[in-house]
């Protein structure tokens, strides 16, 4: 087992290698730091003595993989490459365009982006689950039929509209909640909180009803239910007790894999109702093209990515004692 | 509001036509929709598996739906910049025999909706006013010599010719609106039934030419000319009430809405069907190939597609769009007309769109074709010592082609809802063309106003779920009749 775990964290080195490869192309190799400089600063007459000082203060005036004035390890390591792509590993994300420490940022902001999107997974998981056991329940019938027409209904709305419309129904028109803003402590921020979790759930419920829908009805159709009901199992004994417990193995490979992501919140929802978290900061970071903190996100993102994919792992040796890691 | 169709031929002749990188890419798509419509009816066996998708009356309807849509988006997709009306020197002979163009490049579809596109108001009407939801001071000059200035929200520009000027009662505003709608209604219905009756005579005569016909499908014939009435009463009615008013209002500036809709129908389709056309070559041969070869060709396949998709999808479109966007930001000298840059734009975002979301198609072929090389026809082709190329060209690829065209459904509608998003991150379409994303994205202010604007968000959602809808129902009912993994009850 841990073998199996340094093994794989040993695997995820050359990914997030390639990941810092692809992002390092796409912000320097398609614009050259000269570009985003004259973006940065305006289009309009800017002088090549701005250019050159914008670059310094930000360490963008080395060369991009090899430096070949300096000496022995140095030619390396005193590269734009280095210097803001692999620095990503020892956790030094740099600062902002204003200046800011972002890893800093990203520790403060972390907590208002799981205020919204932990309770939003954990409700939301439990009501698809329910909702489509309930569909699998009264599968055949005019329950169930109306059920996956609802829900692709549901998924063809797009999530913006349910925002817009929450907002605009229970927020300005019936003033249950306030419109958007944020408490630093999330046991007082409910009602903060109450809108943009409901929304989030709304928005997402189409598609995974209907999707473990199907998984269900699919270890319905398999022998082993056949034997429970033969001895006599009552329906819901089936569903719960057998047909729950297995398609829980493939519900797992798409919600575990989630799981770390959670910390990296909401682009929507978060920017929509003023939540200080992650999702808005990089909406944010976009709106001001600010390079460096796209660049952190996409890093973050993809570490806590392959986090998520060692866990589905585990949690398959959890759920599924067939399964041994090597 | 119909122009006179001799000038339509007349415009359409002396301009300038100007084909977009989208356009061809779209007609090229739908060049390719018809060679495969073709070669389905042509084949058996394929004949009877699509039978089974539109003996459903709601993938029946999903169809006709999204082809009105599709045929919108086609004549939006024939572009041309109109002549300008010569100089005339004080001698009265023209300066020059050279015919020089407008800079602003107009479609089809805008020549054909013109009413609707150049009946600017000052600013948001509701649908089918005739006064302008802001109020403004108005100077009223009272009997006794004074002026009183009160604050009204007055007459439309454009809507509302029809009434005097002044105020409306409502009698006279509900029996033009009647009036309006029975005669759209009885327009469309007119026109329906000549076109169909065209139609099923031509169809007759095809029986009687071959009494055993390959076309004879009842459930669809019966539930398209349902369909499609039933558009054509819509349309009708849009038409007849747009002479008079603007259906579903109009904007910030005081554009017809519906006219923004219906432009935004091809941006939605260029997002929704061009990516594919980036995602399946790469998805294709990638995923083949990694299941096939297997080995170190398999690691190194699944190490680009672990390390694409590491990166969450979001983050790597953004990143891509914003680099691009400083690339074009940076070089305004490659285009000639505004609406060439915006095209540019669209495209390079399909394109991201298509290299972000490769991944799963081919992950999904890598297990297909890892398990069809153990087949013993593919086994028994190796054995002929027929080559690796042709063996996925032949042998495989067309097994896996159920998959490919259930995902490529599939996509369209999850891209057509990430068009809304992206645009409203700031990194969608270019904000001088028209889509649901923009349109969504200028409406959130609007509901915060006094008093609501809420056309726009309305218009824009009813066209948006409708299409994706469709296309949602469509997907499945192609994914039930062609997916050899879904069992058919």
């Amino acid at each position: 087992m841990l073998r199996y775990l340094l093994r794989r964290l040993f695997y995820a080195v050359p990914i997030l290698i390639g990941v810092n490869l692809i992002t390092f192309a796409l912000f320097f190799m398609v614009n050259s730091p000269d570009d985003m400089a004259r973006m940065q600063l305006g289009v309009k007459r800017v002088t090549p003595e701005a250019i050159a000082q914008w670059k310094a203060a930000r360490g963008y005036d080395k060369p991009l993989f090899i430096n070949e004035s300096a000496t022995a390890l140095q030619q390396v390591t005193d590269t734009i490459f280095f210097d803001k792509s692999m620095r990503l590993f020892a956790g030094e994300f740099g600062r902002s365009e204003d200046g800011r420490e972002i890893g800093q940022e990203i520790r403060q902001r972390m907590g208002p982006s799981l205020a919204i999107a932990l309770p939003t997974f954990v409700i939301g998981l439990g009501l698809t689950i329910s909702l489509a056991l309930m569909l699998v329940l009264f599968r055949g019938t005019w329950l169930d039929r109306t059920g996956v027409v609802l829900c692709v209904g549901l998924m063809s709305i797009s999530s913006l509209f349910f925002i817009i419309g929450g907002q605009f129904v229970f927020a300005r028109v019936l003033k249950l909640v306030p419109i958007s803003g944020y408490e630093s402590n999330p046991w007082t921020a409910w009602h903060f909180l109450v809108l943009p979790v409901a929304v989030s759930i709304v928005a997402g419920i189409g598609g995974s009803t209907r999707w473990y829908r199907t998984i269900f009805l699919e270890e319905i159709g398999r022998d082993y239910v056949r034997t429970a009901r033969a001895k006599g199992l009552s329906d819901a004994r089936v569903l719960f007790g057998h047909v729950l417990r297995n398609g829980l193995i493939p519900i797992l490979t798409g919600v575990v894999v989630v799981i770390p992501s959670l910390f990296l919140g909401s682009l929507l929802v978060e920017s929509f109702f003023g939540i200080p978290g992650l999702g808005s900061y990089t909406i944010d970071a976009i709106a001001a093209q600010d390079f460096a903190v796209v660049r952190a996100m996409v890093f973050l993102g993809s570490v806590l990515y392959l986090v998520g994919l060692i866990l589905t792992d585990l949690s398959y040796t959890w759920v599924d004692p067939r399964i041994r890691l090597k | 509001m119909m122009m006179d169709p001799i000038d339509f031929f007349l415009i359409l002749r002396d301009s300038l036509w100007v084909c977009l990188v989208t356009d061809a890419l779209l007609w090229l798509l739908f060049l390719g929709f018809v060679v495969g419509l073709v070669l389905i009816l042509r084949s058996p066996l394929q004949r009877d598996v699509w039978r089974n998708v539109f003996q459903q009356r709601l993938a029946v309807v999903s169809a006709v739906v999204l082809a009105v849509a599709a045929s919108f988006a086609l004549l939006d997709s024939i572009h041309f910049r109109q002549p300008l009306p010569a100089l005339i020197e004080d001698s009265g002979a023209p300066q020059s025999t050279e015919v020089r163009y407008a800079v602003e490049v107009n479609s089809v579809l805008d020549l054909l909706l013109s009413g609707l596109r150049d009946s600017y108001e000052k600013t948001y009407s509701a649908p089918l006013a005739v006064n302008l939801s802001a109020l403004e001071p108005v100077t009223i000059a009272l009997p006794d010599g004074n002026v009183e200035v009160r604050r009204e929200a007055p007459r439309l520009k454009v809507a509302g010719q029809a009434f005097p000027p002044g105020p409306v009662s409502a009698s006279v505003y509900w029996i033009d609106v009647a009036k309006r709608l029975a005669v759209g209604a009885l327009g469309g219905l007119g026109a329906f039934a000549v076109l169909a009756f065209i139609g099923l005579a031509l169809h007759r005569w095809r029986r009687r030419a071959a009494p055993q016909s390959r076309y004879n499908h009842p459930v669809a014939r019966r539930w398209t000319l349902i369909t499609l009435s039933l558009i054509f009463i819509l349309a009708g009615v849009m038409a007849s009430l747009s002479d008079n008013f603007h259906v579903f209002g109009t904007d910030k500036v005081g554009q017809d809405v519906l006219y923004q809709v219906l432009k935004s129908l091809r941006t939605a389709l260029v997002i929704g069907l061009v990516p594919t056309l980036v995602t399946l070559p790469i998805g294709v041969v990638l995923g083949l190939a990694a299941g096939y070869f297997r080995g170190k060709v398999d690691d190194a396949i699944q190490y680009v597609y672990t390390t694409v998709s590491a990166i969450p999808g979001v983050l790597l479109i953004v990143a891509a769009v914003l680099s691009i966007q400083v690339m074009l930001d940076n070089h305004p000298e490659w285009f000639a007309t505004a609406v060439e840059r915006g095209d540019v734009r669209l495209l390079s975002l399909c394109i991201i769109l298509g290299m972000t979301s490769w991944t799963g198609i081919a992950r999904l072929l890598r297990g297909e074709s890892l398990k069809m090389r153990e087949y013993e026809y593919v086994q028994a082709a190796r054995a002929f010592g027929v080559s690796a190329g042709r063996i996925l060209l032949r042998h495989i690829l067309p097994n896996v082609f159920p998959i490919i065209l259930i995902t490529m459904v599939m996509e369209f509608s999850s891209l057509v809802l990430a068009e809304a998003v992206l645009s409203y991150i700031g990194i969608g379409v270019d904000p001088t063309m028209f889509s649901f994303g923009l349109m969504i994205n200028n409406a959130r202010m609007e509901l915060s106003r006094e008093p609501v604007v809420w056309w726009t968000l309305t218009a824009a959602f009813i066209f948006m779920v409708v299409l994706v809808l469709a296309a949602n129902i469509l997907a499945d009912a192609v994914r039930d009749a062609l997916d050899p993994r879904s069992e058919r009850p």
